[in-house]
């Protein structure tokens, strides 16, 4: 037991321990202050870059020209990706010769991985070739991380500068965000993955023997209980016609560990193979275990450091973290208690013994044995949170409460830390909404960090908190009336309405992870799936770009006893308050019919 | 305009009023003007066809039932009206007996001031601006303007509903009249400075009427969010008609919501609570300003007002009482006390000024010097000017000076006697403490310095403190010197002063200020305050001041009295915090409604959700019905709230915020819990369903 908190509790410490100092470093990088050693190595780089793409460094963009920039490059890596998806069995680096994909599968992908979402409706070693992976999914990883954090600073840069214009050069912002940040990290990181046997490689497949044969039926099913004689498969004695002895498995390779130490990190989660990382090649080691799971959270807890710093109040990243912080930690908890806790079905005749509290007791359906509970319901905790969908353990198979602790996550709009840069500007998002319904509690017009929040703000944040909800309900809701929408589903009941659910939610909330069974490759899921992660991507993106453009041009207000303080722990307070209330409203009747049901159906 | 309700009967036809409009405001015209009511008159309509059509048997739900929820629906409506009619009834009951004032009448316009017998009858109607009129003792004056010739006593008690007259004279700043008041004595000459319509009084009736209300910048705002999540709300409902046929052709069975309940539950979910109530609070906030006597020239001045934090006041009348007064008597040169306060006495027997009087008081009660008769012939007394800047009388021989120490000095020492350096220090001491010295001599010769003391107010350290726990910097305006200004300050426990102040001066602080963020309020009177009023984020004019400044100012006092720019910023952080606190409380409502509901709709398909019905409400539709008029009469449960405001302390921002979320946050999660639960025992008793 002690073991086992002590395991949540040291990775939380680590994640704090480590993401404190990389905001600080961010927060250099943010105001394009000399970095001692990075500098000297990486400024030429940069100029070298601005020169030849003729990016002037010391552009200021207004809002609109910012997110016009955001907008076309989005769009370019989208057309990129769309093309190469389609076009991959021409092109190379494709050892295994797979085909195109259709256009509606095309179309999904790149929406996916162009909105950081990454929903994957495909499995990476089946349907995408090496240099589709690399070229096209490892190259938007990068590049949407990067987008939103640029966001970010613009916002920040809108809510400190006093009566001008100015947020910020997009360009700048990307390249500096990729060069400085994103890929020495990953470098770093993807040699470590690499020294714990994670794959990187473009040799094809391997094929090896199995250490023991198989037998399969004519259809494919694996013979439980068949004993191979030679040539003849016998099943309590008699010989089965038309079984196949399988003596080889496939090994799928590929330049995987590069690809997943940037999903990891820029809260993309899309998984190099279809189970992403409880795939042993994907995810091998408990080291490696660790790293992937901190590094799915290190920069969105890093990113509130940051802003602190950046507005020149550490208090408000503080109380950002905290809110942010302690959502995680009861939600985690409530995840970890009902998976250990399991439940009464799994218990009958003895089938689990759920009195011992190590690995083997609780649920464990859907986890892999190699990680156990507390490591599985950390990194499903904390996926959700993180916008990034990577998972080590199926979500489909935890406990009724478990599992819609993890689609609660991702309703909440993703601001528990969320996905990098997007998380904290919709969390920033949902502090405009605070301090407005606060400010007018203590009857003031309400304001943030000094600035006055008016219709037109108003109108935008209310846009950016909402575009999760609406993007869910609107997608989950026509899909519902949609005849052939119930054929995806894997099972009946409460629970199947709860994948269907879930994968709107994922969309959503640019997650990207699934309950594992809900066939999503259709063309009407695959377009509306698409549709909604645009949605639920650039709608904020505009909207938060349009308050920092407002922001900007606005005075400072001074503090005084009368100012409401964003800062203190009634704050944090009203801010978790108002971010659950918004969720709760939107999907409790959502929730009833899905995961609710199922539950209080088990324990009734 | 204090007119109080003046009998029972008043109040009744006041209500009679608000019912006939609650039905005549459910035109489609007004309902669209307010989003959240919008959808719930929709609604209404919509169940009512269903209604309709449940009578021809095409029906998901019973009539009886849809016909109940119609019902509900549209006394949802009819409440929200009358919330915002009896809001409106104060302020048209006000307009009402102003109109009386406006009425047309005979003005006597001239060509020009000096030839006042030339006189033209015209209507008051078909005056311009520029034109001259003579208004006489009786008549009533026929347009705004500023006096040019003469001086009168005027009866302002039709727009100001006070009964004393008040001067009004030409030049200086007690210049303005305004149409509709009356000349009481003598004779003024006004030139015009507003045309019929767009009259001060025009103004007034417009403004307590809310004919010319516009919705302010955070009305906007907080409507915004209001529809936000009404949208929501839609979505919600919408997909949950889809979930539940989804879910219930998993299971098997027939789709167990209805349109009608789902409507119920839609109305339910909208904030409507805040939404019907919205505008009575904006209304309720203006008429408590107008019965402050207040008159704002916009609702954004109002809520400008609750953002103030720094407000500057005029020290007399404000912080210290109107006059000075004498205190001590302190002599120099081996003179005695008594000598002293007897020449003081006798120079200040003819002076009416309360500081006069003051020594007067003070030479009796300290050393029982008797006032001599004034009539006594040989007493010449030589009247305070400008210029001398000293006053006195000539009596038995001697010549008895008292004045400020400067002009003392140059009195004394021209005349060859001695300004010593003792009463130097003296005077120089008591300027230190905040008084005012004044030197008596006597033939030439110093005999001390009476000491004038500023009174300050009773309360009004503790206001200021009070004020500054609320956030608010109180700035002292003075004309005093800077030695003064600093020890009256320290006395009344203001943040800051400005000493010597000029309207330049008052300006330049105002902008300084606004630069470092802060929002500033000022009264003002003076036309030369007309520049810092028109800079001031809240800049309330005297009623009693020129017409320049009442133009650049965004209210106006009608009763000019200085203290007033506190009430008003109390009326404004009120406002917002009413709008502030039933939006917590319409939206912390949802959760008892969906632990209403939801279990209702879904029990059938999944029965462990009978789980969630922790109110044990006897059936669905009597969790819908207790819901939806639980609902309906929550707002009219608080429109004495809406039209009184919230509580009112001043305490600071975070105090404010706990108390009124643990009220109405707090209160608005489990109000609803008890009611619903009420209600419901009530319909199952009664066997309604």
């Amino acid at each position: 037991m002690t073991a086992t908190i002590l395991q949540y509790l040291f990775y939380m410490a680590l994640l704090v321990g480590l993401a404190f100092p990389l905001g600080l470093y961010i927060t250099k990088v943010m105001n394009g202050e000399r970095i001692p050693g990075v500098s000297k190595v990486l400024t030429p780089c940069e100029n070298l870059i601005y020169k030849v793409m003729r990016v002037k460094a010391d552009e200021q963009m207004g809002w609109k020209k910012y997110l016009l920039s955001v907008v076309l490059f989005n769009l370019f890596g989208f057309l990129l990706l769309f093309l190469l998806c389609l076009c991959q069995g021409f092109l190379p680096f494709n050892p295994q010769h797979i085909e195109g994909n259709s256009w509606h599968l095309a179309f999904n992908t790149a929406s996916s991985f162009m909105t950081n979402t990454n929903w994957q409706a495909y499995s990476g070693e089946n349907a995408l070739s090496y240099f589709t992976q690399f070229m096209g999914l490892t190259v938007q990883n990068f590049v949407s991380a990067a987008t939103g954090i640029a966001v970010l600073f613009a916002f920040i840069r809108g809510l400190i500068k006093v009566k001008s214009q100015g947020l910020g050069s997009f360009w700048v912002d990307l390249t500096k965000i990729i060069l400085y940040i994103l890929l020495p990290i990953c470098l770093v990181m993807t040699v470590l993955l690499v020294s714990q046997g994670v794959a990187q490689s473009f040799a094809p497949a391997e094929t090896v023997d199995l250490l023991e044969p198989i037998a399969v039926d004519s259809e494919g099913n694996i013979l439980e209980d068949a004993v191979i004689d030679g040539d003849k498969v016998l099943v309590e004695g008699a010989v089965v016609e038309g079984a196949v002895i399988v003596r080889k498995q496939i090994v799928p390779l590929g330049p995987a560990a590069s690809q997943i130490s940037m999903k990891q990190l820029g809260t993309n989660g899309g998984g190099f193979y279809g189970v992403n990382s409880s795939h042993p090649l994907e995810n091998t080691t408990p080291f490696s275990n660790m790293l992937e799971m901190l590094a799915l959270l290190v920069i969105p807890v890093a990113l509130c450091f940051t802003f602190g710093r950046g507005v020149k109040d550490k208090r408000q990243g503080r109380a950002i973290f905290l809110a942010m912080f302690l959502m995680l930690a009861a939600f985690l908890a409530v995840i970890a208690v009902n998976e250990q806790a399991a439940t009464p079905q799994l218990a009958q005749n003895g089938a689990v013994d759920l009195s011992n509290i190590q690995q083997a007791g609780g649920n464990m359906e859907g986890k892999e044995s190699r990680f156990g509970i507390a490591s599985s319901a950390t990194w499903a905790s904390w996926t959700t949170a993180a916008s990034n969908g990577s998972v080590n353990s199926m979500h489909d198979s935890y406990t009724p409460i478990g599992g819609m602790i993890t689609m609660l996550q991702m309703q909440l709009g993703e601001v528990i830390f969320g996905g990098v840069g997007c998380g904290l500007y919709g969390m920033l998002a949902f502090a405009i909404l605070a301090v407005f319904i606060a400010g007018l509690m203590v009857g003031r017009t309400p304001e943030y960090l000094g600035k006055k929040i008016e219709p037109y703000e108003m109108k935008w944040a209310v846009l950016v908190c909402l575009a999760t909800p609406i993007g869910i309900l609107v997608g989950s809701g026509i899909a519902a009336a949609v005849p052939g929408v119930m054929e995806s589903l894997n099972n009946a009941g409460a629970h199947g309405f709860s994948e269907m659910l879930y994968a709107y939610s994922s969309a959503g909330g640019n997650n990207g992870s699934a309950f594992a069974g809900f066939n999503a490759n259709t063309p009407f899921l695959n377009v509306s799936i698409g549709l909604v992660m645009l949605f639920a991507r650039f709608l904020p993106i505009t909207g938060i770009l349009a308050i920092a453009g407002s922001m900007i041009q606005k005075k400072k207000l001074a503090t005084t006893a009368g100012t409401l303080s964003t800062s203190n722990g009634l704050f944090i307070f009203l801010l978790i308050f108002v971010v659950l209330l918004v969720g709760a409203l939107s999907f409790f009747p959502a929730l009833a019919l899905g995961p609710l049901a199922e539950f209080l159906g088990m324990t009734a | 305009m204090n007119h109080k309700s003046k009998s029972g009967f008043a109040d009744r036809k006041m209500l009679l009023r608000a019912i006939k409009d609650s039905f005549l405001k459910l035109s489609p015209k007004v309902q669209a003007q307010n989003p959240v009511m919008l959808l719930v008159y929709i609604s209404a309509i919509l169940t009512t066809l269903l209604w309709v059509t449940a009578l021809f048997g095409l029906k998901d739900v019973s009539a009886g039932y849809t016909l109940a929820i119609a019902i509900i629906l549209w006394a949802t409506c009819l409440f929200a009206n009358f919330a915002e009619a009896i809001a409106e009834g104060r302020g048209k009951a006000q307009a009402d007996s102003l109109r009386a004032a406006k009425r047309d009448v005979e003005a006597h316009k001239i060509p020009a001031a000096s030839c006042r017998e030339d006189v033209t009858a015209v209507s008051s109607a078909s005056l311009k601006k520029g034109d001259l009129v003579l208004v006489k003792a009786g008549e009533q004056i026929p347009a705004d303007g500023e006096v040019i010739e003469g001086a009168a006593s005027v009866d302002e008690s039709a727009i100001t509903g006070e009964s004393a007259p008040v001067i009004r004279e030409s030049g200086g700043d007690r210049s303005a009249v305004t149409g509709g008041t009356t000349v009481i004595s003598d004779w003024i000459v006004v030139q015009v400075t507003s045309e019929a319509g767009e009259s001060f009084l025009d103004k007034m009736i417009a403004m307590v009427e809310g004919a010319s209300r516009k919705k302010t910048p955070n009305e906007i705002a907080l409507q915004i969010f209001l529809i936000a999540l009404s949208i929501i709300f839609i979505l919600v409902t919408m997909s949950l008609y889809t979930y539940s046929a989804f879910s219930a052709k998993l299971a098997g069975i027939e789709n167990p919501t209805s349109v009608t309940t789902l409507v119920a539950l839609l109305v339910c979910l909208a904030p409507t609570t805040i939404g019907a109530l919205l505008s009575a609070i904006g209304i309720a906030g203006m008429s408590r300003l107008n019965r402050a006597n207040v008159l704002a020239m916009s609702g954004r001045a109002i809520e400008a007002a609750g953002d103030v934090d720094t407000l500057m006041l005029d020290k007399t009348g404000t912080i210290t009482l109107g006059n000075r007064q004498a205190c001590e008597f302190i002599p120099v040169n081996s003179v005695t006390p008594e000598e002293l306060a007897d020449a003081a006495q006798l120079s200040s027997l003819a002076d009416e000024t309360p500081e006069g009087r003051s020594v007067v008081v003070l030479a009796k009660e300290q050393f029982n010097i008797r006032g001599r008769s004034l009539s006594d012939k040989e007493m010449v007394f030589i009247p305070f000017t400008a210029k001398t800047r000293m006053s006195g009388v000539d009596y038995d021989g001697s010549e008895i000076r008292k004045g400020a120490a400067e002009a003392m000095q140059e009195y004394v020492t021209h005349a060859g006697g001695v300004y010593s350096s003792e009463c130097d220090e003296i005077v120089r001491r008591i300027s230190n403490q905040g008084g005012t010295p004044l030197v008596v001599a006597k033939d030439h010769r110093i005999l001390g310095v009476i000491h004038l003391k500023d009174i300050i107010k009773d309360g009004v350290r503790e206001k200021f403190s009070d004020l500054r726990k609320m956030g608010i910097k109180t700035i002292m305006i003075t004309g005093d010197n800077p030695l003064t200004a600093a020890a009256i300050a320290a006395e009344a426990g203001v943040d800051d002063f400005l000493a010597e102040a000029t309207p330049e001066g008052k300006l330049e602080m105002i902008r300084s200020l606004q630069k470092k963020g802060h929002m500033v309020a000022m009264t003002g009177d003076g036309t030369n305050d007309a520049p810092a009023l028109a800079q001031a984020d809240v800049a309330v004019a005297m009623n009693s001041g020129t017409q320049a400044a009442k133009e650049a100012g965004n209210m106006v006092d009608l009763d000019s009295s200085p203290t007033k720019l506190i009430d008003i910023v109390r009326i404004g952080k009120q406002l917002l915090m009413t709008r502030g606190s039933l939006t917590t409380f319409s939206i912390a409502n949802d959760v008892a409604k969906y632990f209403a509901i939801i279990p209702a709709l879904f029990m059938g398909l999944y029965p462990g959700l009978s789980a969630l019905n922790i109110m044990h409400l006897a059936s669905p539709q009597s969790a819908v019905l207790s819901a939806i008029i639980y609902n309906a009469l929550i707002i009219i449960a608080l429109i004495p709230l809406a039209l009184k405001g919230v509580k009112y302390r001043e305490v600071s921002a975070g105090k404010l915020l706990s108390r009124n979320l643990l009220v109405y946050g707090l209160g608005g999660l489990a109000a609803p819990f008890l009611f619903i639960k009420l209600i419901d025992m009530l319909l199952a008793f009664l066997r309604l369903v």
